[in-house]
């Protein structure tokens, strides 16, 4: 019987993978179609590919205008077509990545625990449930993992504060509220492989003392919530979640909350007060959530890649994770190729790798085609980065020299079309409509900057109005209780910097 | 069926205009509507008081259920789950998914982030407001259609993005949204 595999992930189903699917499911009853996660390479959605005895074999981006002439090329034994790829794994985008994390995206049916062990799942949780709740905690501090949502904290360090807080109960979160533009490997690793997150956060559990996990999932992602949910059900199944966990005695519960479109609640202290359903404010530290956290008991809150990270690690140990990357900046990111970009997806590389492999070589340049005039990294509250420093390697402090962040590891690309002064004001504007309020320099401060911007654009008298905005940046990054009124100054300073002109100011830093 | 150029078909409304249901009040609800975590049979304000968060539950269950959060039920929340009116009034507030008044029977959500920027959604959505002579938030007068703002579906590879009654649509251009518009705005 001929197996079909079509992505669920949204990517695809977007640009019409369910319609290819039951177009040829239509076809050929007989088939076996099986929706998996995506392989990442995007602008190939929808990519169909059938299994033969040399392999998988895809084609892409398959629409429903292609589907009979796919089947008339004898689509089932993998005839050829136009549109036909060869096998995924010889593409050399997938070639020159380094997957840990998204090993098994797009390979396996994301809701099939024996697919999932097959291809090397669970391996981490077994090894965990043999050894202590401090050999677990010491695996993620020698692996020098930081936190993959924007922060780069070092996990050993928050891990070790829960593991060793005293507390009836402790809690592990997720934050699957992903909501940088520019990003979505949260979501396709949720849709493709949700049950690793499943594995990473029952690892904590067990290396914090925590039995009970959320998922705090952001509603504009309604096909990771279905996956999610149907996923935990066949963990609870299986015995990765329950009362006793993998025959260790030890208990994890886990269930999906569900946001309601605020991106405030990606920072770690409003997400929490969100869990306790009320508005998602932030809360000032210490406390530290590691000590007082959700229903102010011991949490440990990660992002989903960093949870992601986990059974890795523990598969294959702390010391294996360490010694890819560089410097501080240890391990895999999965950086994700947004916007006007030819070839934008997923790629997956150690820490150190150049924007200029990223967007040129990995990603062909613009899907415009013509030049790319800037890209902004790590998400709304990330620096514009002009192509004269595309030799940047990726890593944290590279990055934090220049007063830009790596962040969740989004890149968009914008071609020489951009407006820059028009982004400078966005950034303002994105900033007043999405901050919590609480505190005085971002809520008042995002509202008088797309003021200002706005002069500024009006040609009202620029000098004295960009002295103005350059003052009112240093009230916001000093004077804010949280990254989104202290980091909403990054893409505009860098616009500053790198982009003088688009404010009618004279030659960019570094004299290009 | 209609043929849209460059295989784009599958834009078309049949998500939109087969898919979607109608609840017991008559709203259209998308058939890919967030629903809440459990206990969806029980009355919603009452289902969720024992569990954490259990407001944010019992808003995402009754704007789904309704289609808004009718301003009358704010009191009986608020002695549900013991606390005041005008912290339930915050919460509903601080969210952009709870509405206070009922939206067009189709939603169509366009991404204002910067991926979809660099791609043009400024030019998409100047195309659709303009078309339907709304403005972004506001609801067609005859109550067909509401075009609203999201801010990054996660589809930024393959924008400009769109949601349309909850379902994802990706790479779309003006042209894409027309039939699908027209097609709403003929409906009885």
């Amino acid at each position: 019987m001929s197996r079909i595999f079509i992505p669920l992930d949204s990517a695809a189903v977007a640009v019409g993978a369910d319609e290819v699917a039951a177009a040829i499911a239509e076809a050929h009853p007989e088939a076996e179609i099986v929706r998996t996660g995506s392989r990442g390479m995007h602008w190939l959605e929808p990519m169909v590919e059938v299994e033969t005895a040399e392999g998988r074999v895809a084609y892409g981006p398959v629409s429903l205008a292609d589907v009979d002439s796919l089947l008339e090329a004898d689509l089932m034994a993998a005839g050829a077509h136009d549109l036909r790829l060869g096998r995924p794994e010889d593409l050399p985008f997938l070639q020159d990545q380094e997957r840990l994390t998204f090993a098994r995206c797009g390979i396996t049916d994301p809701l099939s625990v024996t697919d999932y062990e097959t291809h090397g799942g669970l391996e981490g949780v077994k090894k965990a449930t043999g050894m202590s709740a401090e050999a677990i905690c010491q695996e993620v501090m020698t692996s020098g993992l930081r936190g993959r949502g924007g922060a780069a904290f070092p996990a050993g360090i928050k891990w070790n504060t829960v593991s060793g807080a005293n507390a009836d109960q402790k809690y592990i979160v997720c934050n699957a509220d992903e909501g940088d533009s520019g990003t979505f490997a949260d979501r396709m690793i949720m849709e493709g492989d949700p049950l690793l997150l499943v594995e990473g956060m029952v690892i904590a559990g067990l290396g914090c003392g925590a039995t009970k996990g959320y998922i705090y999932l952001r509603s504009e992602y309604p096909i990771a919530k279905r996956v999610l949910g149907q996923a935990i059900e066949q963990a609870y199944k299986h015995g990765l979640l329950g009362d006793d966990v993998m025959g260790s005695g030890k208990a994890f519960h886990l269930e999906v909350f569900m946001g309601a479109g605020a991106y405030i609640c990606g920072e770690e202290t409003s997400l929490l007060e969100s869990l306790e359903g009320k508005r998602g404010q932030v809360r000032a530290k210490p406390p530290l959530p590691a000590l007082e956290g959700l229903n102010g008991k011991p949490t440990l809150v990660h992002n989903v890649i960093s949870l992601c990270a986990v059974p890795t690690i523990l598969a294959k140990g702390g010391a294996f994770y360490r010694d890819l990357g560089m410097g501080r900046s240890t391990g895999t990111m999965p950086f994700q190729l947004a916007g006007n970009i030819k070839q934008g997806g997923l790629v997956e590389k150690a820490f150190g790798v150049t924007l200029k492999a990223l967007v040129e070589d990995f990603g062909g340049g613009t899907r415009s085609g013509r030049p790319v005039k800037a890209v902004q990294v790590g998400g709304p509250l990330g620096a514009y980065i002009p192509p004269s420093r595309f030799d940047m390697p990726m890593d944290y402090e590279t990055f934090a020299k220049i007063g830009a962040g790596v962040g969740h590891g989004g890149i968009v690309v914008f071609d020489d079309t951009a407006d820059m002064a028009a982004q400078a004001k966005y950034a303002f504007d994105f900033c007043a409509h999405e901050s919590c309020g609480k505190c005085t320099p971002c809520r008042i401060g995002a509202v008088r900057g797309s003021e200002v911007m706005a002069k500024v654009i009006a040609g009202e008298n620029r000098e004295t109005n960009l002295t103005l905005i350059e003052d009112l940046l240093e009230v916001m990054e000093d004077g804010s209780l949280c990254a989104m009124g202290g980091m909403t100054p990054v893409p505009v300073k860098s616009i500053l910097d790198y982009f003088p002109e688009a404010v009618g100011r004279g030659t960019a830093k570094g004299g290009e | 069926m209609i043929d849209l150029p460059g295989g784009r078909s599958h834009l078309l409304p049949k998500y939109v205009l087969e898919l979607s249901t109608k609840n017991e009040k008559g709203a259209t609800v998308a058939a890919n509507t967030v629903q809440p975590c459990s206990n969806t049979e029980d009355d919603p304000i009452t289902a969720f008081v024992s569990e954490t968060g259990g407001l944010m539950h019992a808003l995402n269950a009754l704007q789904a259920r309704d289609g808004y959060i009718d301003a009358a039920l704010v009191p009986k929340l608020a002695k549900a789950f013991n606390i005041t009116k005008a912290e339930v009034k915050g919460v509903i507030s601080f969210y952009d998914d709870f509405t206070k008044a009922p939206k067009g029977k189709h939603v169509v959500r366009i991404c204002q982030a910067e991926a979809c920027q660099a791609v043009g959604s400024r030019s998409l959505t100047a195309h659709t407001l303009e078309k339907l002579g709304i403005g972004l938030g506001d609801t067609t007068p005859d109550g067909h259609v509401t075009v609203e703002a999201v801010y990054c579906l996660g589809l930024c590879a393959t924008g400009p993005a769109v949601m349309i009654d909850g379902h994802v649509k990706g790479r779309v251009a003006p042209a894409d949204l027309d039939p699908i518009l027209d097609a709403a705005e003929a409906e009885a």
